[in-house]
């Protein structure tokens, strides 16, 4: 999909024109300090037109989806939306904030996953994105921090070595081929 | 009274403690659980924020299945898959085209017609009344702060489940069973959610200040209806006291932990010794 405000709205099952900028989705955002742009101001792209600028800003990967913005908004304009719109369409159009990467990788690498065993399979999905965060930005910190936590989820019976899989992949894999005709597999996968 | 049971992956992984708790409980209650057959998941954060059809699709495919067995209603103890289930529903009940759109791609006909509830709304429908009957342990030493997150009660407009700013459900159960709940100011704000692995930092900070305000308030404890917030309020609380220096020591228990535990359960049988911060009890 081209990234157009037509796009955006029609994903975010919104009108960007209702908002008149009151910030009032901004003030409730509990990751507004940490945005490299507020959310009413992602809005006020996408309102001008610039939404290949709105692509481009880090805000869209921090967000957090809470939906605060949008329960709050006196116009009940779909910021929670907008920000999902952005980010399809950064993917689909393959564009990446560059210091947020991991979460582009993390929410990719979790789909995959689902593709291949219709059930989220947790440490296939540690090791997927340890691995390919780490061939991203090589930080040997990253890749180790958190391999303390596995004995303490083995105490708990927490760790499945290996997990469950759906009788039914066939139809999983095609659900997803189905949605994503305009994404590449490739581009999905990577 | 039977319903249909949706776990989704996190009660089926490391959150399989929850799942104990949500069995045991809903079981002395005599709730029969039927698990959906074969379900898949709902596609959580990463299916809404890469592609919105898959968003729906993949919920869809679980409806499908539910309608196909015969259940109209199904507990999904998740908020991140019910509120899911419950947007894909309407979005393909209220829609003909989406609708027919669903069905092919799920393979299965499916019109949107299960009622999707959260474990808070199973017990509401037990009932209050016959739950405050059961209690044989009342829960006099629990001083509560009931922490609903996000998805529990947003989007309002499609999970018209309590008050979106002000929720008090959790509380009134809490009450029911001869617990406190404490007033609070961060009910609703949110926890960092499915952050945990690729922007822990901000998963400690919102994390740090929910549990400092219940502290604040007087609670020994934090109850939560949800996979995530446990996971980041229980699991990751050695690390936020590690970044801010702070000894927070703060139970957290999933609200059937508290059910069970009134209904005389024990703690092993609930899973409340496989929480990280251990009990005090």
């Amino acid at each position: 999909m081209k990234p157009t405000v037509e796009a955006v709205e029609e994903l975010a099952h919104t009108d960007v024109g209702d908002c008149y900028q009151c910030g009032k989705c901004s003030a409730g955002c509990p990751v507004a300090d940490r945005m490299d742009i507020l959310p009413n101001q992602i809005v006020r792209l996408v309102q001008m037109g610039l939404v290949d600028k709105a692509m481009r800003k880090e805000a869209i990967w921090l967000c957090v989806s809470c939906q605060t913005c949008a329960t709050r908004c006196p116009k009940s304009v779909n910021c929670t939306g907008v920000m999902d719109a952005l980010r399809q369409l950064s993917i689909e159009n393959a564009i990446e904030a560059p210091a947020i990467r991991r979460t582009v990788v993390f929410q990719k690498a979790f789909l995959n996953n689902i593709r291949r065993n219709g059930r989220l399979n947790e440490l296939e999905l540690v090791g997927v994105f340890k691995t390919m965060a780490f061939l991203k930005d090589i930080s040997v910190p990253f890749l180790f921090k958190d391999s303390l936590l596995a004995p303490k989820m083995m105490r708990r019976h927490k760790f499945h070595l290996v997990g469950e899989k759906v009788r039914d992949r066939g139809v999983v894999d095609r659900i997803f081929a189905r949605c994503l005709a305009e994404l590449s597999e490739v581009e999905a996968v990577r | 009274m039977q319903i249909g049971y949706y776990p989704g992956c996190a009660l089926h992984g490391s959150s399989n403690d929850y799942e104990m708790s949500v069995r045991a409980c809903l079981d002395r209650l005599g709730v029969e659980l039927r698990e959906l057959d074969d379900w898949t998941c709902c596609g959580a954060t990463a299916a809404h924020s890469i592609n919105e059809k898959l968003a729906t699709a993949l919920p869809a495919r679980n409806l499908a299945i539910a309608e196909r067995d015969g259940l109209d209603r199904m507990l999904a103890p998740c908020p991140m898959c019910s509120m899911e289930l419950i947007k894909a529903g309407q979005a393909i009940g209220n829609d003909a085209c989406v609708r027919k759109e669903m069905s092919e791609i799920v393979e299965l006909e499916v019109t949107g017609r299960t009622q999707v509830l959260n474990l808070i709304q199973v017990f509401q429908q037990v009932g209050v009344e016959r739950l405050k009957e059961a209690v044989v342990r009342p829960l006099t030493e629990i001083k509560a702060a009931c922490y609903y997150g996000c998805l529990l009660v947003r989007p309002p407009e499609a999970l018209r489940f309590d008050d979106c700013e002000q929720p008090t459900s959790m509380e009134t159960i809490v009450e029911a069973l001869g617990g406190t709940a404490v007033d609070w100011n961060y009910k609703t704000e949110c926890c960092g959610a499915g952050m945990t692995m690729c922007n822990e930092d901000t998963v400690l900070e919102l994390s740090h200040r929910i549990l400092s305000n219940a502290a604040a308030h007087g609670a020994n404890c934090v109850v939560v209806a949800c996979p995530m917030c446990h996971v980041n309020l229980d699991m990751k609380q050695a690390d936020i006291d590690r970044r801010y220096g702070v000894r927070h020591e703060t139970m957290v228990y999933y609200l059937s932990d508290l059910v069970g535990l009134a209904l005389g359960i024990d703690e092993g049988a609930l899973g409340i010794d496989r929480h990280y911060v251990a009990t005090k009890r």
